[in-house]
């Protein structure tokens, strides 16, 4: 899986299937140098890689989002962004990334100083994974870190169920011509609701 | 002095700070962000927040005698000042930008002059007393002891 992978799981070549625990490698933006060194610090101590950028700009250039070819470096796991900046605000940046078939896969945090509810709403509505409310603590980059671990280890196991699923659907197509099939609904009768149910889908129905 | 009675000094004066309302629990985070593999963190943070302050309420003073006050270019900077303030757990300076807010939101351009001044008080109060701070920490060090851990027991 090329396309919506993010995680990189390094398997040493030759014989011991022992995993090593994968690095998120973190997107942080933010216009202001005192969060920037801050929430820097915070992933750091949190285990992930991390890339600070100054602006919803350098964060679409940094990944090759915008217009200019040449994504620059590691492939990025997790995204997270100050609301309140400068040109494009961190809500633009959601959007831009959600927008995006390329990146859309890849988890956007939002953060914020501002406790207001219809902010919050609108970035979740927008695919937003989580917010946090500034000032950023540990705690809350430990929850985050957390979080997206568990979604990648959830569609890990979505993926191949779906794939037995779909084999299975496609083997009784086979034997019964007539049969309605319901490619793409089965699948989210028994997991519960995620926000990635219906991207998971999209990416199937292109495979098949 | 002797490195106890230093060390002690410390932890009073770090105290006080949060006594007084000068920091909050966000500077306890910071401090807890320091380690062996990064030591000088939170004098690095405190740095930065002291240039970035000073430029912005640099510009804000400019902003503000303009003949006409444009509160379009003020709001934004009194934002990021109560945004890194609050990061760093400089509460007063926190709260002066709050209310300085308000009065920008007002168009107030008596109010606002009267809050550059507040916050420029309390900030000038916060540097003073983290740059006693880390005097206090560097002497601890250059006597080749270890900075307390911070009590949380107030």
């Amino acid at each position: 899986m090329a396309v919506g992978e993010v995680m990189r799981m390094e398997i040493p070549a030759g014989g011991d299937m022992s995993v090593t625990s994968p690095e998120l490698h973190v997107l942080a933006v933010d216009d202001s140098i005192v969060d920037r060194k801050v929430i820097e610090r915070l992933l750091r101590i949190s285990a992930c890689k991390v890339t600070t950028v100054e602006s919803g700009a350098r964060a679409l250039q940094y990944l090759g989002l915008d217009g200019d070819k040449g994504a620059s470096g590691l492939k990025v796991n997790l995204i997270v962004t100050d609301y309140s900046m400068p040109g494009l605000t961190g809500y633009d940046l959601l959007k831009k990334i959600k927008e995006s078939s390329v990146f859309r896969e890849i988890p956007v945090v939002i953060m914020s100083s501002e406790n207001i509810l219809p902010r919050i709403e609108q970035c979740l509505r927008e695919g937003a994974e989580d917010f946090l409310l500034k000032p950023v603590k540990l705690a809350d980059v430990k929850r985050i870190k957390e979080l997206i671990m568990r979604n990648e280890a959830e569609d890990c196991k979505t993926l191949s169920h779906s794939n037995k699923r779909k084999l299975s659907e496609y083997i009784d197509d086979a034997s019964s011509p007539s049969s309605s099939s319901t490619h793409g609904d089965s699948s989210a009768k028994d997991f519960p609701s995620s926000k990635r149910m219906k991207s998971e889908d999209e990416k199937f129905s292109s495979l098949l | 002095m002797e490195l106890v009675q230093m060390q002690k000094s410390l932890q009073d004066y770090t105290k006080s700070l949060f006594l007084d309302g000068v920091l909050d629990s966000q500077f306890l985070q910071l401090q807890q962000l320091q380690d062996e593999s990064n030591p000088d963190f939170v004098s690095q943070v405190v740095t930065l927040f002291f240039q970035d302050s000073d430029r912005i309420l640099n510009d804000l003073s400019l902003s503000l005698d303009q003949q006409v006050v444009d509160f379009k270019k003020v709001d934004p900077h009194v934002h990021q000042l109560k945004g890194s303030s609050s990061s760093i757990g400089a509460q007063r300076v926190k709260n002066a930008c709050v209310v300085f807010r308000n009065f920008c939101e007002q168009q107030n351009v008596e109010g606002c002059h009267r809050c550059l001044q507040q916050v420029k008080k309390e900030y000038y109060l916060v540097k003073n007393r983290l740059e006693t701070l880390f005097k206090l920490e560097q002497q601890i060090v250059a006597s080749g002891g270890m900075i307390p851990a911070m009590e949380l027991g107030f």
